[in-house]
């Protein structure tokens, strides 16, 4: 008996959806052996990580806080993907868009500018992430650059940039020289949803780009042409559709909704531009993107239960002194097993009889 | 190392190659349901069907590619299990594949040394090389690239390769497929001498006038099944075609009485440069084709036809808007969008990929050409609805067979696809429409739709553009023909008064003056 790969004649729609399950169970397999190795129990280190968090208040509050980036960002980035435009930096975008919105709110800081200001933070942001992702659009469209490097060494660019900002010409002169902003004013502050809580505006405001992105895709021409682009890019040329014209459209959204993410966590649960403002959001939502299957919906879900990890993964710090970096480790692992599990959409695995044995004799 | 010579062998009771019972079975899907085929010496055998019959898998499996699921191979009466093509090489079974694997940066001796298993010295080899190919017929410089070759001396190098094996049975897959009459003609004559030398030669194509002309026996396979071996010398084309399809093929008919009316597609001396170093540079095309009237282009593939193709379409642009026009409009300067919204539409050769997404349904695939003019959009929303009731009138009209009502394009058959893809334009009722290969891989009967739709649709005042390599598919539904060679478009000749003798010379690149000419020198 013989384990063959089998190519399917039509993709499964099953198993696309089963895919992110069956990797979820196995990494969640791999990391039992890794805790065991660790010298935890496997059992209630699962449990800390993903069970605990479910059960109180706070820390539900908290995975829709941390979840509110990751899927924004998410969603830009399936567009990219979609059209294989291969944005890596949407982590630089989402601190340029946090600079580039916390700009107004340090310039508007201590007048009594009014609620014209968290709008146009937004909205600054947004154009601030759509243009730093148009740098490496531009370099691959001119000039043939591939996008994956260009957009990730961006991203110590941005870095940098916010770093010199909050130790230079943006410091809190009443700050006792921490690299931090002042604390941005009420105005320039996104509103929490529910009395002493910490959910915000921005939860909401991601629903929408939820919703927006799923109509965008499915029920629009200009979904339809970034789903050819990246599918059957001669196809795509015969129908008419530019594929250069794409690649700058989708790095522009998806650097928007980055940049968007950055500005709404700086002036939401942060409330200050400080460095160290995303935990790695940006690469993170990378991996949401792909268990969510590129799809709005699926990217909520995955959203959700990425958050789940970061939540969890301070639990585990705390309860059971596991490592902060296994939740890297961990979301490693799931992106791996995702990407794999994803050739089960388009093959099969079969069982087959191996060839008659012969004796060799008759030659 | 010897050259091949001449061998004999006990042509009396047992074949060279049997098959028995041999069945290659993928899933529930048999390719190959026990096939019995006798091959013997000195025998030019013909492996006849249409695609999907199961030729492929039959040639493969007895080249040791593919491991049958059941049945056994004998050679020469006794037992052959292979497990691989150098097996296969080793008992003396070579192969010519119809498509060629060669390396174009690469010299011609370099390339037949990579096919050989290297015991010989280069230069012991590249003297062989040259001196098998004289002896042949089949000349060849060992020292030059093969991209600058033609794609006849490139076919000429995999049997040169072949050969030098001194093979005892020879597969040729589809060998005329690329070539001029002419040159088919040269190669003929190469096939009877190897099988006078006593060699055995199983010989797959579709041009049923050709087997008549070349084989002694033919095999025909339907739905991976043998439906029988016959003489066929003793067959008429209608009846060995009836055996492959296994129904009565209809006759296309063009409508009497048929009218050309004004100038719908006009070319005015196109110059474009390929956008690839090895592609082909078109040089002052000129064509003019008017309302109910179908063009055909002829010539060996890698012309220019499909750099024609880009240009037409607007998948490429022209400097002057002049070069191209489509329905008295200067075109050239327009999109593949704005020129299907002039009424133009295009069907590209390469099915899945090109002319469809393959992954993506028929009505998503509808609407890849059908977002520019057929309501299927309304301001940047697409309508589901709309898409749908192309691909079902799509499927009635031109009898597209498929599972269900709105499968990917990539699970129907090659035939299927075609249909569907063809329809989808005609739907569309294009003043214009440019068509590469249409039938190219399509069995019988969808082909025959397929050009009662063309002629139809030049009934109706459409201009049609059919670019062919099958010159018989040309001679039934076309008015003219122009050939093309080396980017060049030749004058186009009324289809009655193009035979296949001046066709073959102007798709080997001589023009027809040159041969009338007194003067003129013999090749």
């Amino acid at each position: 008996m013989q384990l063959v790969l089998e190519k399917r004649a039509e993709r499964s729609t099953t198993i696309a959806l089963v895919s992110p399950l069956i990797a979820i169970g196995l990494t969640l397999i791999t990391m039992s052996i890794l805790f065991a190795i660790l010298g935890k129990n496997p059992i209630s280190a699962l449990g800390v990580y993903f069970i605990d968090p479910l059960t109180d208040s706070y820390s539900l509050q908290e995975i829709a806080v941390k979840a509110t980036p990751l899927v924004m960002i998410a969603i830009g980035l399936s567009f990219c993907y979609l059209a294989n435009a291969w944005n890596i930096g949407a982590e630089g975008q989402f601190l340029i868009g946090a600079v580039c919105g916390s700009w107004l709110a340090v310039k508007t800081h201590g007048t009594d500018a009014g609620y014209w200001v968290l709008p146009a933070m937004l909205l600054l942001g947004a154009i601030g992430g759509a243009l730093y992702a148009l740098i490496p659009a531009i370099c691959k469209v001119r000039f043939g650059a591939s996008e994956i490097l260009t957009s990730l060494m961006l991203v110590y660019v941005a870095d940098l940039l916010l770093d010199y900002l909050v130790r230079g010409p943006w410091r809190d002169p009443k700050g006792f020289n921490f690299p931090t902003t002042a604390e941005f004013d009420p105005v320039a502050t996104v509103p929490i949803l529910i009395e002493g809580g910490r959910l915000h505006l921005g939860a909401v405001i991601t629903l929408l780009v939820v919703v927006a992105g799923a109509v965008l895709l499915g029920k629009t021409i200009k979904g339809f042409e970034i789903r050819v682009v990246g599918a059957a890019p001669r196809a795509a040329r015969f129908g008419g559709f530019n594929s250069n014209q794409l690649i700058l459209l989708t790095f522009a959204i998806s650097g928007a909704l980055a940049g968007m993410a950055g500005i709404i966590e700086v002036a939401g649960p942060v409330g200050h531009l400080q460095p160290g403002i995303s935990p790695g959001y940006g690469f993170t939502a990378i991996i949401v993107a792909f268990l969510g299957r590129l799809n709005p919906v699926g990217i909520l879900i995955a959203g959700l239960f990425l958050a789940l990890t970061f939540i969890g993964g301070e639990q585990a710090q705390i309860a059971m002194k596991i490592p902060l970096d296994v939740t890297k480790v961990f979301q490693g692992i799931l992106l791996f097993y995702v990407l794999a599990c994803d050739s089960l959409i388009l093959y099969r695995f079969r069982l087959i009889s191996s060839s008659p044995k012969v004796s060799s004799g008759a030659a | 190392m010897s050259d091949p010579t001449p061998f004999r062998l006990d042509a009396g009771a047992t074949p060279l190659l049997q098959t028995i019972g041999l069945t290659k079975r993928y899933g529930n899907f048999l390719a190959n349901d026990a096939v019995d085929i006798d091959i013997w010496p000195q025998q030019i055998h013909a492996l006849l069907g249409e695609n999907g019959a199961g030729k492929s898998t039959l040639v493969k499996t007895i080249y040791g590619l593919i491991q049958p699921s059941d049945g056994e191979m004998r050679w020469q009466g006794e037992k052959m299990v292979l497990s691989g093509p150098s097996e296969a090489r080793a008992r003396g079974i070579g192969m010519v594949f119809q498509h060629f694997s060669l390396f174009d940066n690469l010299t011609v001796a370099e390339n037949v040394a990579l096919g050989l298993d290297g015991k010989e010295s280069f230069k012991d080899m590249s003297a062989r090389l040259e001196r098998v190919s004289n002896q042949y017929g089949l000349p060849l410089d060992p020292r030059r690239e093969v991209w600058q070759l033609s794609v006849g001396e490139r076919q000429r190098i995999e049997i040169v390769r072949a050969l030098m094996q001194n093979p005892k049975f020879l597969i040729l897959d589809e060998p005329t497929a690329v070539l001029t009459p002419q040159e088919a003609d040269q190669l003929f004559i190469v096939l009877e001498r190897l099988k006078a030398e006593g060699r055995a030669i199983l010989y797959i194509s579709h041009k049923l006038e050709e087997v008549k002309r070349l084989c002694d026996t033919a095999t025909i396979l339907r739905g991976g099944k043998k439906v029988s071996t016959c003489n066929p010398k003793a067959e008429t084309a209608a009846s060995l075609a009836r055996m492959m399809v296994g129904t009565e093929i209809k006759e296309v008919k063009a409508a009497a009485g048929r009218e050309t009316t004004v100038p719908r597609l006009v070319v005015n001396d196109l110059n474009l440069e390929p956008d690839d170093p090895h592609g082909v540079r078109l040089k002052h095309i000129s064509l003019e084709l008017k309302g109910g009237e179908i063009l055909g282009i002829a010539g060996v593939a890698g012309n220019g036809q499909d750099e024609l193709f880009a240009a037409l379409s607007g998948e490429r642009l022209a400097q002057d808007p002049g070069t191209v026009i489509i329905d008295g409009i200067a075109a050239g300067h327009l999109s593949i969008t704005q020129r299907r919204k002039l009424g133009a539409a295009f069907v590209p050769e390469e099915r899945l990929g090109h002319g469809t997404a393959p992954r993506m349904k028929l009505s998503e695939n509808a609407l890849l050409t059908g977002h520019a003019a057929s309501g299927m959009v309304h301001r940047g929303f697409v309508k589901l609805a709309a898409m749908l009731s192309t691909v079902d009138r799509a499927t009635e009209t031109f009898d597209v067979r498929k599972a269900k009502r709105d499968p990917e394009a990539a699970s129907l058959s090659g035939g299927n696809l075609q249909k569907f893809i063809v329809g989808r334009e005609i739907l569309r009722d294009p003043a214009v429409l440019v068509v590469s290969q249409p039938t190219w891989g399509v069995d019988a009967g969808a082909a025959a739709v397929i050009r009662q739709a063309l002629l139809d649709l030049a009934a109706r005042g459409a201009a049609v553009l059919v670019t062919s390599q099958d010159l018989d598919e040309l001679a039934e539904i076309t008015d003219r023909i122009a050939v093309m060679f080396h980017g060049h478009l030749s004058e186009p000749l009324s289809t009655a008064q193009a035979t296949r003798e001046k066709l073959g010379l102007l798709m080997g690149g001589s023009s027809l003056e040159d041969r009338e000419a007194p003067h003129a020198v013999s090749a």
